[in-house]
């Protein structure tokens, strides 16, 4: 093991502890769930009945793009990487990002973070799957066609 | 007031956590999810980082009346597995490998300014409004009895 790569595991290490933090934060304060997709689909129509907390949601929004902000700012390197796949491709990709992440209601964050945190059964079930399909979509397009 | 900050707070320590973990770029992710390839395990530390956090500040929260800023603490109920959990992990997996984004890191990435970026998110949007006129379409048909569900949503 080089060092290097010991390197960009502990960072690793440090930011997923950072995006714990996030989800104990938002649930001691609000009592929410830290799911990306659910606090982003909470922003679209059909709107659910009740609402009145789009405001939040849009701060969580921002937050989330002022973030590689300040790593960009504080360690001086690109923290975003460049899209590696074709335009349209991005398009089919989005689309099925979001469709699956409602209709399973959950993504990485909320099922994989929060919910093995919990350790639902539900979540697991989840994350087991997106994780399986996503390996053998990146075994298909990179290894099979 | 309280909230907005709370929620612009808790995006911008998950927005600097997913830059630092690496997951906003596509080439780390698509990298992890190649097991057959040049296995990158990097992400493997962001996710047991995370979880072993929130696994232990969930547990302090769990005997909490109630939350900081509210009434109460929204501990999600549902406990079905079903073709629609499995089904829509599924799809979303496939649209996760094959453009390396999921929902956080693709609006975390906005921030590098980048058109493909931007349209990957609409395409996103595009995709979360379908499947949310999708599942309230019983809900017009019978208000009634689909009323639980569409609170809940």
């Amino acid at each position: 093991m080089t060092a290097e790569m010991i390197q960009s595991w502990s960072i690793a290490l440090v930011g997923g502890v950072l995006i714990g933090a996030a989800a104990v934060w938002l649930m001691a304060a609000q009592g929410r769930i830290m799911g990306v997709s659910g606090i982003l689909a909470g922003l679209l129509p059909p709107k659910p009945a009740g609402g009145g907390d789009r405001g939040w949601r849009i701060a969580f929004a921002l937050g989330l793009i002022g973030g590689p902000l300040i790593v960009q700012a504080v360690t001086g390197a690109s923290a975003i990487g460049a899209p590696v796949v074709s335009l349209p491709l991005l398009v089919v990709a989005g689309l099925l990002v979001g469709f699956g992440t409602v209709i399973g209601s959950g993504c990485t964050s909320g099922h994989g973070v929060c919910g093995l945190s919990r350790l639902s059964p539900r979540s697991l079930v989840a994350t087991a799957t997106f994780m399986v399909t996503g390996a053998l979509t990146v075994l298909v397009v990179r290894h099979l066609i | 007031m309280l909230k907005l900050a709370s929620g612009l707070i808790t995006g911008l320590v998950f927005g600097a956590g997913l830059a630092l973990a690496g997951m906003t770029d596509p080439a780390v992710v698509l990298g992890f999810l190649d097991v057959a390839g040049a296995w990158n395990p990097a992400l493997a530390f962001v996710m047991g980082g995370a979880v072993i956090v929130t696994f232990i500040g969930f547990r302090v929260l769990r005997g909490r009346r109630h939350p900081l800023l509210g009434t109460g603490f929204s501990w999600p109920t549902a406990s079905a597995i079903d073709l629609r959990l499995v089904g829509g992990a599924a799809i979303f997996g496939i649209g996760w490998g094959l453009a390396g984004y999921c929902p956080g890191p693709a609006i975390a990435s906005l921030a590098g300014g980048r058109i493909e970026v931007a349209i990957f998110v609409a395409a996103m949007v595009a995709g979360m409004i379908a499947a949310r006129f999708i599942s309230a379409a019983p809900a017009s048909a019978s208000p009634t009895s689909a009323s639980p569900a569409a609170l809940k949503r």
